[in-house]
């Protein structure tokens, strides 16, 4: 084996060690919409995150603006406090945006869904470190169940 | 009496074959680098690294389309085969990655490194440079070691990457599921910090407990063909064992504790 040949072979060895790693990082984790760069953070209180996790998606009509970076619970009334990361260049929601735990799908992944509210004169933009006031909770299934039976046994 | 003798025994020679083991990679890595060994290097990088990439790609391929086949059929019953991307993706980049190519190597390449130093042993080599004032350690043992350190993640890697190709060929192009539900779904399950790099980390470890172990054994092998053979056989079943117990321990602290 001349030293010509092995040095090739080791080329194309980390060249296809380069390949695989761009396809881990840009196909499978999607490093590209992992909120690097500048972001700034929002808070939102709930009374039940339901399967919250760090790292869920926060999404406008679909689209991914930012991820839940924490969840804490309020030292005051204990209720959770989740901190959103928001990429920057989505800097210019009204106060009276309300943000909502949904589900993809009858058995998928939690999410929050961020809803634009109206702007008239008087309503500021959301800024970094601001709570968002308008908030609704998970639909845990077991409560949804309590309630039915509870509207259930009433009637009769 | 003869027992506790053969007991005590045992226990010395355990404890100083770790203490040569530990003497020997020192002795091999405390030598300061030189550009002369960059070139040996590279050529031990071929040896176990590209000679191995044939059977790397084979099982990395058959391993990701077996997973979306059987994933397939279990997912399929609750509806979920948008889920089949993450499921082959986390299996392959936290477990099957890292520990299919360990053992892939130790059983490829860790043995023919203990054959190789072996028989070097053996045919008296090793004494030879040492006769020419030449460190055996740092000409023979540092550019393998070091070879198989970098070898071994860049391995696991294309082993992940090559994987999640295969799942996709069976998953998408054969049995329907919808390709954009295959990778964008796992693309948002699957994280670069916590999956992706503590993969290689994962590698890393084993890359560094398996090309040590196949060296030791090799450098303190019995210089005989029956010492030759029975140290290549330890090699892969130590190896083999060390990275299965490892990969309990590495997970737990990685992924069990949250």
């Amino acid at each position: 084996m001349n030293r010509y040949k092995t040095e090739l072979m080791v080329g194309v060895f980390v060249l296809m060690t380069i390949a695989a790693l761009l396809l881990l990082a840009l196909k499978v984790a999607n490093q590209t919409v992992v909120t690097d760069g500048d972001t700034y953070t929002l808070y939102a209180k709930f009374d039940n995150i339901g399967g919250l996790k760090v790292r869920s998606p926060v999404k406008v009509g679909g689209v991914t603006i930012g991820r839940v970076s924490s969840i804490k619970l309020d030292s005051d009334d204990y209720s959770p406090v989740v901190e959103l990361t928001i990429q920057a260049e989505y800097n210019a929601f009204p106060e009276t945006s309300s943000a909502s735990i949904l589900t993809s799908g009858l058995l998928g992944e939690q999410y929050i869904g961020f809803e634009p509210g109206f702007t008239i004169d008087g309503v500021e933009n959301l800024a970094d470190g601001d709570y968002i006031e308008d908030t609704s909770s998970a639909l845990v299934l077991e409560e949804l169940i309590g309630q039915f039976l509870f509207s259930r046994s009433s009637e009769e | 009496m003869n027992w506790i003798r053969q007991i005590g025994r045992t226990t010395l020679d355990r404890v100083s074959a770790t203490g040569r083991a530990g003497l020997m990679l020192f002795g091999a890595l405390i030598a300061p680098p030189s550009i002369k060994n960059i070139p040996l290097t590279i050529k031990q990088v071929y040896v176990v690294g590209v000679q191995s990439l044939a059977i790397i790609i084979v099982s990395g391929l058959f391993i990701g389309m077996v997973m979306a086949l059987q994933g397939y059929t279990i997912l399929t019953d609750y509806g979920a085969e948008g889920s089949l991307g993450p499921m082959v993706a986390l299996s392959l980049l936290r477990e099957l990655g890292p520990v299919v190519t360990a053992l892939l190597f130790a059983g490829r390449a860790g043995s023919a490194l203990t054959a190789e130093i072996g028989l070097m042993k053996a045919t008296e080599q090793l004494s030879s440079l040492e006769m020419m004032a030449v460190d055996p350690l740092r000409r023979v043992v540092a550019p393998r070691f070091w070879a198989g350190m970098l070898s071994m993640p860049m391995l696991a890697l294309i082993f992940s990457a090559v994987g999640i190709l295969g799942g996709h060929l069976v998953g998408v192009d054969w049995l329907g599921v919808d390709a954009g539900s295959y990778w964008s779904i796992m693309q948002s399950t699957v994280d670069w910090d916590k999956d992706v790099i503590n993969g290689v980390i994962k590698s890393l470890v084993f890359a560094l407990v398996v090309t040590w172990i196949a060296i030791f054994k090799g450098y303190d092998s019995i210089p005989t063909s029956e010492g030759i053979s029975q140290a290549t056989t330890q090699t892969v079943v130590f190896s083999s064992l060390a990275v299965l117990g490892l990969d309990f321990v590495l997970t737990a602290l990685m992924f069990g504790i949250e």
